[in-house]
């Protein structure tokens, strides 16, 4: 924990905060996006907004994986595991999301299904091992930090000749997503204040920081990749800020001591054997983005669940008044949606943005709503 | 009447049937363990007189999995979790009833290792089953054994604690270390299995409480922070007496080893659950002796004033984190463990 907590200490938070404050220009505003949803909780949990200056605001981007599979694929496990024979397994997280009809995989288990919360894909082959007469399907979401573990089970189910295993590969990709937000009618016209990219940390170790550098080349937009502590995520904020104030614009790295411009050549092998890029996929929010996913490579097509359950691709609805999509795309505030906080909370999610704790209106709502009530709180303490 | 054969038998659906084989069940296995006057009445109730004063009443019923952990098992568990819920009144534990649902098949040795566990967790309480039932469903229907426990105790004079009466200015006190049940439970689960240096913290904590109120009467409130762990149980008192509260993160003492369990499992040591800690809200002026008293205590060794009440018509739970932030100290959001308590 020592290692840790180097980079949750407080004197050299207020320090690189004061930092901030003296070299962030009061006559200009920086709009930074976290891509990614663990930063956007360890903005939150942290209390990094109310470190910064008025003028240098964070923008929550897409990169929370519950929040950006769309209505449709979760109907389709909803479908899978109310199949008599199969035993779906998954992660937490997407246990709660609500599909049509406001259908979680929770509410699915209360009706007897077999649904099963992983913290390992790995147990996803011992569960199928234990239970020989049923269909074990593991429900893959992620992006390429949860990629290479998928693609480790599928190699290890080809080589036990499991009959029983498969998997429904939703696997996003991170850079695709980010073309795609500065590609929007709103990018376009000049609505989206995006002037820099925090960039991932865990999905970095794996793609290196290579996969940035079309963002400050063709689009104008520094990139910093930073770590998941909050200290990283304060200096990656200074660095933009540096970045931009002397007109530089390029792919740095705060996030040193895990990333390297090439990534994880191993890991990013093993999914190049296991997986393939779809032509086009539909993220939630963002709609559908060319080659923006993986499906089973055609070697593996045996532990394809899409394949071996012939499943059809659903369309889901979504709730009309839910500000998830402009959220996603950076350029709502999860406050401007009327239903955020009521009746949308997270024990009552209408929106994706509110299932996940990455989500920007649940870390909002949980770590952030406060921030009306503090002038009282301060008044009291005076 | 025949001799159970603990060592290798099992439970069967006659133990719960009201005839011979329960009586022996009953007989050679929770009479004997829990023995008292009130049981050896041989009725289907428990008479007793209680001391003068407000008298309080609590239950609890426990499913916790796996049944056997480091630092108890849900026998102690079931007498610890009803003692604290009596003694957060300030009031003086008297008697427990007990209600046990036992699973087909569910083996004597193991029963009898838990009905023993109950009884020392009583005798060492002081505070007598005085009253019990036990039924059995069939295999499949339940998961080994389930208890529920029942609790009654006696407020003493001039005390007069409940969850509405936090105030804003009140110092927030924590009597030790948060997340050790929780955590070790969890390290436990075949799902995970990690191993960590910890054991659950269940402990009956009416002597603590005895001490405290006995200084410091005026205390407001106490509670808990079981199920939903500190977060939730502040929240709760937020919301009950209508008022806000001030944490401050680096004041709030969390075992190394829990704080790195929770830091590679993605979980808040403050969501975590406890079962021998409480929350004190009581007036600043107090709060320095209410700490000492604390702190006096085996069971206070750790306490610390984590925090203030502040006026909030939100009724929200504020913290100042370790970097220096501040942050929103949510209601539990979903379960973060099933099947803890």
């Amino acid at each position: 924990m020592k290692y840790v907590d180097e980079f949750r200490d407080g004197d050299k938070a207020r320090a690189i905060a004061g930092q901030i404050r003296q070299e962030a220009d009061p006559a200009r505003t920086y709009n930074l996006m976290e891509f990614c949803g663990g930063h956007t909780h360890a903005i939150f949990r942290y209390g990094i907004p109310g470190l910064l200056p008025p003028n240098v605001k964070l923008i929550h981007g897409p990169g929370c994986p519950v929040c950006v599979l769309p209505i449709g694929r979760l109907d389709m496990a909803v479908e899978l595991a109310r199949r008599p024979d199969v035993i779906l397994c998954t992660y937490g997280d997407m246990l709660r999301v609500p599909g049509s009809g406001r259908v979680s995989l929770m509410k699915v288990r209360a009706e007897g299904t077999d649904v099963r919360m992983l913290y390992s894909p790995a147990d996803a082959i011992t569960i199928a091992q234990q239970n020989p007469d049923k269909q074990v399907v593991f429900f893959a979401i992620g992006f390429e930090t949860t990629t290479p573990p998928t693609a480790l089970v599928l190699e290890q189910a080809k080589k036990l000749n499991l009959t029983n295993f498969s998997v429904f590969c939703n696997h996003v990709l991170t850079p695709a997503a980010m073309h795609a937000i500065l590609n929007t009618p709103e990018a376009d016209s000049g609505a989206l204040m995006l002037d820099g990219f925090i960039g991932p940390a865990h999905v970095s170790t794996v793609i290196g920081s290579a996969p940035y550098e079309p963002f400050p080349e063709q689009y104008g937009k520094p990139v910093v990749i930073a770590g998941f502590e909050p200290l990283d995520v304060l200096q990656a904020i200074l660095m933009l800020i540096r970045q931009l104030n002397e007109g530089r614009c390029e792919v740095e790295n705060e996030f040193t001591r895990a990333v390297t411009r090439e990534g994880n050549a191993k890991a990013k092998a093993l999914v190049e054997r296991v997986f393939e890029r779809r032509e086009s996929f539909e993220w939630r929010g963002l709609g559908a983005i060319p080659h923006s996913a993986l499906c089973i490579a055609p070697a593996y097509a045996a532990f394809d669940a899409e394949k071996r359950f012939g499943l059809e691709q659903l369309h889901g609805r979504e709730n009309k008044a839910c500000e998830c999509p402009s959220i996603l795309r950076g350029v709502k505030n999860p406050r401007d949606c009327s239903l955020f906080g009521d009746p949308c909370t997270p024990d009552n999610p209408l929106g994706s943005c509110m299932v996940s704790s990455e989500g920007a209106c649940a870390a909002y709502y949980s770590y952030g709503r406060f921030s009306d009530s503090r002038i009282a709180v301060e008044e009291v303490n005076v | 009447m025949t001799r159970l054969n603990i060592a290798k038998g099992r439970v069967e659906m006659v133990h719960g049937s009201g005839g011979r084989a329960m009586a022996e069940l009953i007989e050679q296995l929770f009479a004997d363990a829990f023995a008292n006057e009130w049981l050896a009445q041989g009725n289907d109730q428990a008479q007793f007189t209680l001391p003068p004063g407000r008298v309080v009443m609590a239950t609890d019923s426990h499913v916790v999995s796996p049944l056997f952990f480091p630092g108890g098992d849900i026998g102690s568990l079931s007498v610890h979790g009803t003692i604290n819920d009596v003694a957060m009144s300030g009031a003086r534990p008297c008697y427990l009833s007990v209600g046990f649902i036992l699973e087909e098949g569910f083996p004597l040795a193991d029963l009898k290792r838990i009905v023993d566990s109950m009884a020392n967790a009583s005798k060492e309480a002081g505070v007598p089953i005085v009253t019990g039932d036990t039924k059995v469903v069939e295999r499949g229907k339940g998961d080994g054994v389930f208890i529920n426990t029942t609790g009654i105790g006696v407020v003493p004079e001039g005390l007069n604690l409940s969850g509405d009466k936090a105030r804003p200015g009140d110092a927030i006190l924590l009597s030790g270390t948060i997340g050790d049940h929780g955590v070790t439970i969890l390290s436990l689960r075949e799902s995970l299995g990690f191993e960590a240096d910890i054991q659950s913290d269940s402990q009956s904590l009416h002597r603590l409480v005895a001490a405290m109120v006995e200084v410091v009467p005026e205390i407001r409130c106490m509670r808990d922070p079981t199920r939903g762990g500190l977060a939730n149980t502040l929240n709760e008192l937020a919301k009950q007496s209508g008022v806000g509260m001030q944490l401050f993160e680096k004041q709030i003492p969390v075992r190394e080893p829990v704080r790195a369990a929770c830091e590679f499992l993605g979980l808040d040591p403050l969501y975590v659950a406890n079962e021998g800690k409480l929350i004190a809200i009581c007036p600043q002026d107090r709060a320095e002796q209410l700490l000492e008293v604390m702190r006096a205590h085996s069971q206070g060794r750790h306490a610390a004033i984590i925090g203030r009440v502040v006026s909030d018509s939100h009724h929200f739970v504020q913290m100042e984190t370790v970097f220096g932030g501040s942050r929103m100290v949510d209601w539990l959001n979903g379960e973060q463990l099933p099947r803890i308590c």
